[in-house]
Parts: C-alpha cells; structure tokens; sequence
C-alpha cells in the first residue's frame, strides 16, 4: 500500500478506535492517541528510508479520481521538500501528545473530542504536503482550519474564542484569494490542453498566461501563503492564536500550519508561476526582512512568554520566506532545512513554556524569577530550546540560518546585511526572558514549583536530540533537501553567482 | 601537510566531562570535579604527545589535518568538520589545556564549599572543549562554532551565580556585546564565500593572493569588528569589567588568559588577508593603540582588584592587537605576549582569587594592606606575575613586550614614532597601576574591616599559581632564546619582516625600561610613602573620576544604542497593537456590521461567515474576470 496514504488513514482509522473507548476512560484515550501517533511517525520513518534522495521526481505517487466531470483527483506524492515537512509533522505528534498529556482536561469537551481533533489534524498535515493535486490542496488547506478553530476554541485559555475567530477569519480571507486563483488556473488549462488540477501540469501553463494574469493569480496564492506562514504585515493573527491555544496546538499551528504557508510558496507560487515570482522578488524580500527586524523587536518588548514565543516565530518566518526568493542553491535549501529547524526549535519553547506556566498558572514572565535553581531540568530544558531559537551554532538552527544568510549574501547582499542584525536581536529576545525566568532570586510563588517528571522529560528528550544531533550532523536531511531544492531552481533558470573575486581574475 | 588521526581527541576529552557532569546530575557531587579535571589534563597530555610528532617533521610538514566528517554542503558551499593543527594552534593547544588544568586544579579548592561545583567544572570542560575547537577549526566556519560555544561557556560562567540580578545581568551584557562582534565573523564569512567562493583557510589563503584589495579590506574589517568583541577592545570593551561577577578562576582562565585572547587568534590566524589589506591593518592598529592606553588609564582608578586587573588585561591585549596590526614583523611578538601574558596574568588572577579566599570575598584594594606578612606564597607568585606585566628584565613580560614597542617604533616615519610613543606610555602606566595593586594589596599598612583574619590559601590553590609565576620568570627567555618563537611560527606567518631601523634595541629597552621607573616610582610615592583613604577620595580630578567610569563607555552605550533600542521597542509594540492590528480590526468590523446589516435576523459566527462568503464570491467573480480577459 502507497506509504503517504497509509500514513493518512491511520489517525483517521485511530479516530474510530478513540470513538469506541468510553469517554470516561481518559488514559486508555490518551494511551490509544499516543500509540497511534507513535505508529505514524514509524511509518513516516521507514517511507523517509525507502526515499531515493536523488530521483526529484514526486515518489510514493498515488491517484485515484475524485470528481471526474472537474478532473479532480485523489493524488499525493512526495519530493524532498514535502518528505521532510511531513516527517517533521509525524514526528512532532506524538510528542506534542505525550508533552501536553493533560491538555485535553479541563476543555469546553471531553478529552476524546481533543484526540480525535488531532488525530483528524494529522491526517491534513501529512496530505496538505504531500496532495499534487491543487484542488485536493485547497481542500485539505482549508479544511484544517476546522480541527484547529475547536482546538483553540475549546480547549485554549484566556480570550480564546475570540483569538480563535480571529485566526479563523485571517484564513478564509487568504483561503478564498487563493480559491480565486484556483479556479483562474482551472480556466486557462480548459483553454490550453483540456481541464485539470495536476500540478505537474498546471507548472507548464505560466507560458500561456500574460504577464497581468501571472501576478494577479501569483498575488492570490502568495497572500494566502503570506497570512499562513506569517509575513509582515499580515501576521497579527498569531501572537492571539498561539497565546489562547494550548501548548500542544501552538506547536502544531506554528511548527506544522504555518510551514504550510512557506511551503506552498515554494510548491506553488515559485513553481506555477515564474515570471510573477521574479517580479515579486524584491517586495517579498523587503517584507521579508521587515518580518526579521520586527518580529524580534516585538519579541523582545513581549512581557507574555507565549506571545514573545510567537513573535520570534515571525522573525524567524521572515529568514526562511527570504531564503526562498534569494533563489541560490545555498538560501533554498536553508529555508527549507530552516522549516525543519523551527519546528523543533518552536516545539522545544512552547512545550517547556507551558509547562512553565502550567505549574505557575500565569505566563506573564515577570511571575517568574530564579527558576534555574528550583525547577534545574525544566529550565535547561529552556534554556537550551531558547539557544536553538537564536541560533547558536553547534545547535541545528544555526545551520539553516546561516545557509540562508550567506546564500541570499551572494544576490542581495543588502537585505542578508540587515538581516544579519537579527542575530543581535535574536540574543536579546532569547537573553531577557532567560533572565527574568531562569536567574535572579526565586520569586515568590515559584519556591514549590515541581521539576519535570518522567513524562515530560521522555517527551522532551528526543526534541533536543534533535536540535543538538542536526547542529552538528546535518546531512541526512540535506542529502534529501539539496536535490529537491535544485531542482526548483533549475526549472526556475536560475544559477548561483558565481564568487565575484575568484582566483581565476 | 600532514594528515592526523586524533586531533579529535583533544577536543572530544572535555567535551565529554561536560555532558557526562550535566547529565549525571547530582549523582557525581562527588567526584565530577576529579574527572573534569582528569580530562583536562588528558587533553593537555594528547597536545604534548601532538607537539613531539611536530617535532619530529620538517618544520614544512608540522602542520597537520584531520577531516572528522562532512557538516555543511550546499552546492558549493562545502564545510567539513575539519580540525587543522599547526604552528601557531600547536601554541593555543598547550596554553589552553595547560594553563586550563592549572585551574582545574585550583577551583577544586577555591569552589570546594560552592554547592554547584559540579555545574561549574561541567561548565569549565566545555569552555576547554570550546576554545579548543575555536584554534583546531580548519576554516572560519568552524573556528564560528568554538567563537560562539566559549561565548556560551563565558556566559554561563559570569552568571555561574546568577541568583545575584547584577550577575544575570553582566552575562547577557557580555552575550549581547559578544554577538554584535560574532556579527562582524558572520559578515566575514559571507563575503569570503560570496567573492572567494570559500570559507576555509587554506582556501582563503589561496584565493587572497588574486583577490583585489577591496574585498581583503572588506573580511579584514569585519574580522577586525568579531576581534573587537571578543578581546574586549575599543569600541567593544564594555563587558569585560561586568565579566568579572563570574568566580575568580574563570576570570584568570577565560577573562584574562585564553577566551579574550582569541581575537588575537583571529587576526594572527588571518595573516594573509590583512598583509594585503593595509587599510584594515591600519584600523587594526588604531584599534590596539587605543584600547592599550584606554584599559590602563581605565586601570589606574579601579580599586576592586578583580576588575583593576580587567583592565588590565583590556590594555595588555591593545598590545597584541597593535602588533598584530604591524604585520609580519609583529605577528610573533603579538603571539609571545599573548603566551606570556597567559602566564603572568593568569597567576595574578588566581593570586587575586586567593587573597579574597583569605579575606572573605572582599575585592576592595583599599580594605587590603600588608597582607605580604599573612600570605607570602601568594605574595611571592603575584610578585613575580607583577614583575612580568611591568616588564622587569629578565621576567617574561620585559621580553615580549619589548619587541611590541621596538616593533611599533620601527614601524616607519611619523606613524612609528607615534606607536612607539603610545607603547611607550603604556607601559609607564602600566608600570604605576600594577604597582598600585601590589602596594594597595600586600605592602602599604593594613586597612582591614573588623573580623578579618587572612591566611595563606591551601596547596591546591597555591601550587597552580606557582607554577605559573615559574612561567611569569621563564617564560620569555624561552620564547626568546635563539628566536625560538619567531622561527618556529615562520611557516605559518611568513618570513619575520625586519623594518628600517629607527631605534636600536638597547636604546628601546633603556626607555622601557626608564618608563618603568617613572611609572611605579610615582605609584610608590602615591601609595607606599603616603597614606592610602581606607574610602574612595571624592575630591579627584576629572580623570580619575571619568576612569572609575570606565571613560563613560557604559554611558555612551546607554545614550547611543540601549534607550533608543528601549523606545523603539515601545513604539513598535504599541504601533503593532494600534496600527498594524488596528487596520485589521477596523477592516474586520466594517465587514461586520456590512454582515449585520445585510443579515439582522442572523447572530453570531453566521454573521460573519455570510461576510466571508460574499468577500468569496466577489474574489470569485474577480478571479474569473481576469483569467477571461
């Protein structure tokens, strides 16, 4: 059986088997989510193992017709940038169940309501990466705003209804832009070669479209995208979001959602529509690195923890959205190792995060104070994931960082300077809270606060295995990430500067 | 070239005392210090062992390789985890892991009533882990990763006691600071690569004798910027004074003899950019001039000893800075202070550490006095480090110094007398703070607080620190004898330049000497023949009042970069709130109450999914509008 559809039924089928436990049986829920996840993500291993790095071709292809009259159909497949995003999904999952192993309690609903939200959540994580087919993309795109919207609604704290219309409403706004420019693209591929929605296709028709038609279509996607992965200025979504969701749903909306937006960027903005994406260039960088400077900023003035959380994300948005639209070789498949990154990184800070604030029931980071010396693991633990987030090298988000800073360097050295200044910011952002939450004398308040226990140190363990192992050995995810990205790039036609001082002069 | 097997080793010891003493916890109270230590001394072991295999090539086949495995390749963008030991790392190797188990062995007395000694050692593994990788790494991408990773072990190590606010905030002053240099490193990097196509040093090496001087003066510029931070030179200083809220044996390891030297490093490692890069060069020099007479006017009016001696160390590395800015002819002497300073300056530190073990923590010169009688050892081995620094022949710091002021004067024309002079003078305030601090600690009359009885240090405090002033002695008669030091780092640095000769060598050495005797016979009067205020005097001159303000550098940062960055943050956190979000909240109820009006019988979500769905459709209309024309 094709690997990518396995790994879509199987939370599904996990759904039924949840359905079937009483609700008042919370552990045996918990337990049967857990185990579901957990055999996901070894499914999501062995496809990563029978992956051919080297073939850029989309493989573990499977289709079946859906809708024939509109020649909708079933399709998926992967290349390396979808099999690294859906193995980054899979794999978060089941750590983001076993960290937040009492989120569900205490819900608008019962805790069975929560795990199949998620189970049905990941089963749109893995097909929004990996559909080929662009209607089945927009389906399942805007379909996961669903799980999501009753995940933040119902189970979040604070003004959760409203953060959650609010991420509601920004979505379809972006969703239906996009649907616009689907529906464009089904009317020009009816004029030129019969109707479709294969992307393989629908790549060739940009030499049909005038230039007026590219962008306006181009514009419909790249908003939609633009609102999801956040860019400035359409990201005031996400800092409500993720400080009224639970931990485990910030995790999946900024580490897995979001990546949605940077990825069809890259899948669709870059590969339907060429021409716009050059034209566009210089905007997108500058909002880019406006997304860099600001999101850290705010980051820093940030006195919530979650939402300081969240605006780092920005900031980090803005390297990878960056690095896309350098288009080098060295940017690219930074921005896409930087996808990856994040989501450790991010999921590393919420789960500990929220740990922090369950313990001491406020996120206000001024409640905090000298947790280094009552709660040691906990704020390791901290400490570490805040180090990835600003990027120190022998931790992975270095690695991307800097690919993507010293591949957008050699075309647009300008915005890579600027950007460059992030790394500053970045220490501050990490720094401040790191003080006021880990050093200085214990508050009061935070004298009892208990350390990890077990499960939470099994849960966060293989996150900072992660962060650490991919610092300093990153070739396994850049030996699949580095065919797949010069593949863009070749179809795109562009080819990195060569150095402009070489010994050759 | 040669290819080696296990310059990894001399890393990977330490580095797994640190995971091994984080990991295990509490459980290795006990004994985490033995091992820590154990590895460091291992490490310095496996240098010995590298150096005799040195030995025993040809002085063109000592420098040696090790390819440990691919890290980064993109493209044409290849690193290799690659180690590279040579002439000049061969040096670093030794002073680390030698100088570093000295201190090992020290802080298990000094941190023996601490009840985190074990974090502290972990701490102290990984820094050695660190530094090593920062001198090993074959090209600038990794020599980044030992930058930031001892940058972290600094970090943790000034806020090893960071309960204390004023200490949590020094480490992150000296994080931040540190990273606006680590940004300089990182711009390096991307013009090497985006111009050179490489980022490794023989790669760089190769390509710079092609490369036009404007992208050499570029690298060298911004390798000049990541020096600045990490030795604490102008305009990058301020940290290094805040530095000293970390336990003493940190400030003598990292804060004085190895971490704030690696600029020097860097700048020595990068020969070949800045011989063909006169510009940066020059800025190179300025910057070492400067912040030499900077750090010592700075040192004249401290009266914590620790950070009279920050100052210090601020103003001895200006010195290797200088030389480093004067080329080939400088490059050895830059390095032959740097080793001997590690000796001298180190030994004081520990001295330091010990006078305030016996004195119970206190650090204020003026509450000390006549402890010569109390704590001879101490006095002796800090005597002879004081000797060194002032540059007494024969002591070690009389050698290597020398050759940086003979070295400047013979810099050519007006330019080299200027340096000359500038050296010069330095080294006469040199002279009058370090006898300063001698006579304010152990020979002026006592000023002791109530309830002081101060006693010698144990053995294992002790020994480290003579062993180090044998060094302070011998060190630069050593380096010195035959030119060793100048021969043996030839194949790196290229042929020792000799300029034209303004001043001969005897007459620099009799008005280094003579500066000298000015300096401290004026401290003498000041401080020895006169009474000394057991209280700070208020009624100082100007200058003395702008240096115990360190020259006003906080000040200026404050005014220049902190409160702006403050109100810039408001601002943009309110504009975010009112502006950005604003737009959208007023976009979102016109829409609303459009829906509401359209729809007044429905409620709630409806209403605005009916708002939703007519935006939708008028996208939808639009969309096709435009495909069709």
């Amino acid at each position: 059986m094709n690997a990518i559809t396995t790994m879509m039924l199987l939370p599904i089928l996990g759904t039924l088997l949840i359905a079937v436990i009483p609700s008042d049986q919370v552990l045996r829920i918990k337990q049967a989510a857990l185990a579901i996840t957990l055999l996901v993500a070894i499914t999501g291993v062995l496809a990563w193992f029978s992956f051919n790095a080297e073939d850029t071709a989309f493989q573990f292809v499977q289709s079946v017709k859906w809708i024939p009259s509109f020649g909708i159909n079933y399709a998926v497949g992967v290349d390396g940038l979808s099999l690294v995003l859906i193995l980054m999904s899979v794999l978060l999952t089941p750590i983001v169940v076993l960290a937040g192993w009492n989120e569900s309690e205490g819900g608008r609903w019962s805790a069975k309501v929560f795990y199949i939200l998620i189970l049905v959540l990941e089963t749109m994580m893995i097909g929004v990466f990996a559909a080929t087919d662009v209607f089945l993309f927009y389906v399942i795109f805007e379909a996961m705003l669903i799980p999501v919207y009753f995940l933040i609604g119902g189970y979040g704290s604070g003004d959760r209804a409203a953060a959650a219309v609010k991420f509601l409403l920004y979505s379809l706004f972006g969703g239906l832009l996009m649907l616009a420019s689907i529906i464009g693209l089904y009317v020009i591929s009816g004029a030129n070669g019969g109707h479709t929605f294969d992307i393989n296709k629908l790549s060739e028709l940009h030499n049909y479209m005038s230039p007026t038609t590219q962008n306006l279509l181009f514009l419909g996607f790249f908003i939609a995208f633009a609102i999801k992965a956040p860019v400035w200025p359409l990201h005031t979504w996400l800092p409500d979001a993720a400080s009224s969701a639970t931990p485990g749903t910030s995790v999946l909306l900024l580490g897995v959602l979001d990546k949605v937006g940077t990825f069809g960027m890259i899948r669709f903005c870059l590969t339907l529509f060429p021409d716009a994406s050059k034209t566009f260039t210089p905007i997108i960088i500058t909002l880019a690195v406006i997304s860099i400077i600001y999101g850290a900023f705010l980051a820093i003035g940030a006195t919530d923890i979650k939402r300081l959380i969240a605006y780092t994300s920005i900031s980090h948005f803005g390297f990878i959205t960056m690095g896309i639209f350098a288009m080098t070789t060295q940017s690219h498949s930074g921005a896409t190792l930087y996808m990856f990154n994040h989501g450790f990184s991010t999921a590393a800070l919420f789960i500990v995060a929220g740990w922090m604030a369950s313990r001491r029931r406020s996120t206000t980071i001024a409640d905090f104070g000298g947790l280094q010396r009552v709660t040691p693991v906990m704020a390791w633990s901290f400490f570490i994931a805040g180090l990835s987030s600003l990027a120190l090298p022998g931790l992975s988000s270095f690695v991307s960082e800097f690919l993507v800073l010293v591949g957008t360097f050699t075309r647009y050295p300008v915005a890579a300077v600027i950007a460059t200044f992030g790394i500053v910011l970045a220490a501050l952002y990490i720094l401040i809270p790191v003080q006021k939450a880990l050093h200085g004398p214990v508050t009061p308040g935070n004298e009892n606060l208990p350390d990890l226990n077990r499960r939470e140190k099994i849960a966060i363990a293989p996150v900072m295995a992660v962060i650490i192992a991919l610092g300093f050995y990153p070739s396994p995810l850049l030996n699949v990430i580095n065919p797949a990205s010069a593949h863009v790039l070749e179809v795109q036609g562009f080819t990195d500067p060569s150095p402009s001082d070489s010994a050759g002069k | 070239m040669t290819t080696a097997t296990s310059l990894g080793y001399l890393i990977a010891l330490p580095l797994a005392g640190a995971i091994i003493l984080l990991l295990a916890g509490r459980k290795a109270d006990k004994w985490g210090h033995l091992l820590a230590t154990a590895l460091s001394a291992s490490s310095f072991g496996v240098g010995l062992y590298q150096l005799s295999e040195m030995l025993a090539l040809e002085p063109e086949e000592r420098a040696m390789t090790q390819k440990l495995f691919t890290w980064i390749n993109v493209g044409t963008f290849n690193v290799d985890a690659g180690l590279l030991l040579d002439q000049l790392s061969i040096c670093f190797v030794l002073l680390i892991t030698g100088v570093g188990t000295l201190i090992h062995i020290y802080s298990i007395s000094y941190m023996s009533h601490d009840r985190d000694r074990r974090r502290f050692f972990a701490y102290l593994n990984l820094f050695i882990a660190a530094m090593l990788l920062l001198v090993l790494g074959d090209s600038y991408l990794n020599l980044y990763v030992g930058w930031e990773g001892v940058g972290l072990a600094s970090y943790l190590l000034i806020g090893f006691w960071n309960q204390k606010p004023a200490y949590a905030t020094a480490s992150k002053k000296a994080f931040v600071m540190n990273r606006i240099g680590d940004m300089g490193l990182s711009f390096a990097i991307m013009i090497a690569f985006a111009t050179l196509g490489t980022v490794t040093f023989a790669g760089v090496k190769e390509a710079s004798e092609t490369a036009s001087t404007a992208t050499l003066t570029g690298i060298g510029i911004m390798l000049l910027i990541a020096a600045a931070g990490k030795s604490a030179q102008f305009p990058l200083q301020a940290w290094l004074g805040d530095a000293m809220a970390g336990p003493t044996p940190v400030s003598a390891l990292i804060h004085a003899a190895t971490m704030v030297t690696a600029g020097v490093y860097l700048i020595v490692r990068s020969n070949f950019i800045f011989d063909a890069a006169p510009t940066a060069q020059l800025l190179v020099v300025i910057v070492g001039a400067v912040t030499l007479i900077f750090g010592a006017i700075v040192g004249t009016a401290k009266d914590d000893i620790k950070k009279a001696l920050a100052a210090s160390t601020m103003s001895q590395i200006g010195y290797m800075i200088l030389a480093a800015g004067l080329g080939p002819a400088g490059y050895a002497f830059a390095i032959m202070h740097l080793l001997t300073h590690g000796f001298f300056k180190a030994g004081m530190f520990l001295g330091a550490g010990s006078v305030m073990h016996g004195m119970k923590d206190q650090v204020n010169m003026r509450r000390y006095g006549a402890l010569r009688k109390f704590m001879p050892i101490t006095f002796v081995t800090f005597g002879l480090g004081y000797l060194a620094i002032i540059g007494v022949p024969p002591f070690a710091g009389f050698y290597s110094k020398d050759h940086i002021i003979e070295t400047a004067f013979n810099a050519g024309g007006f330019k080299g007398i200027l340096l000359g002079s500038t050296a010069l003078f330095g080294a006469a305030i040199t002279a009058f703070y370090m006898t300063r601090v001698m006579v304010l600690t152990f020979t002026s009359p006592e000023r002791w607080e109530e309830d002081q009885h101060p006693h010698e240090s144990p053995i294992l405090m002790w020994l480290p620190m003579a062993v180090l002033a044998i060094g302070s002695v011998t060190a630069g008669y050593l380096f010195n004898r035959g030119d060793l030091l100048v021969h043996w780092l030839e194949p790196v640095i290229g042929e020792h330049g000799e300029h034209t000769e303004l001043l001969p060598h005897t007459v620099v050495s009799a008005l280094a000497i003579t500066a000298v005797i000015i300096g401290a016979g004026i401290a003498l009067v000041k401080y020895q023949f006169s009474d000394v205020d057991a209280e700070a005097p208020n009624q100082v001159s100007i200058l003395t009042r702008l240096a115990r303000k360190d020259l006003l550098q906080d000040s200026l940062n404050e005014s220049v970069f902190m409160r702006p960055g403050q109100v810039l943050t408001r601002l943009l956190v309110k504009g975010d709130d009112t502006v950005v979000d604003g737009t959208v909240r007023l976009v979102g109820r016109t829409a609303l109450s459009a829906g509401a009006e359209l729809r007044k019988s429905q409620t709630g979500f409806a209403r605005s999914y009916a708002v939703l769905i007519l935006i939708g459709a008028v996208a939808l209309i639009a969309g096709i509008w435009v495909v069709t024309q």
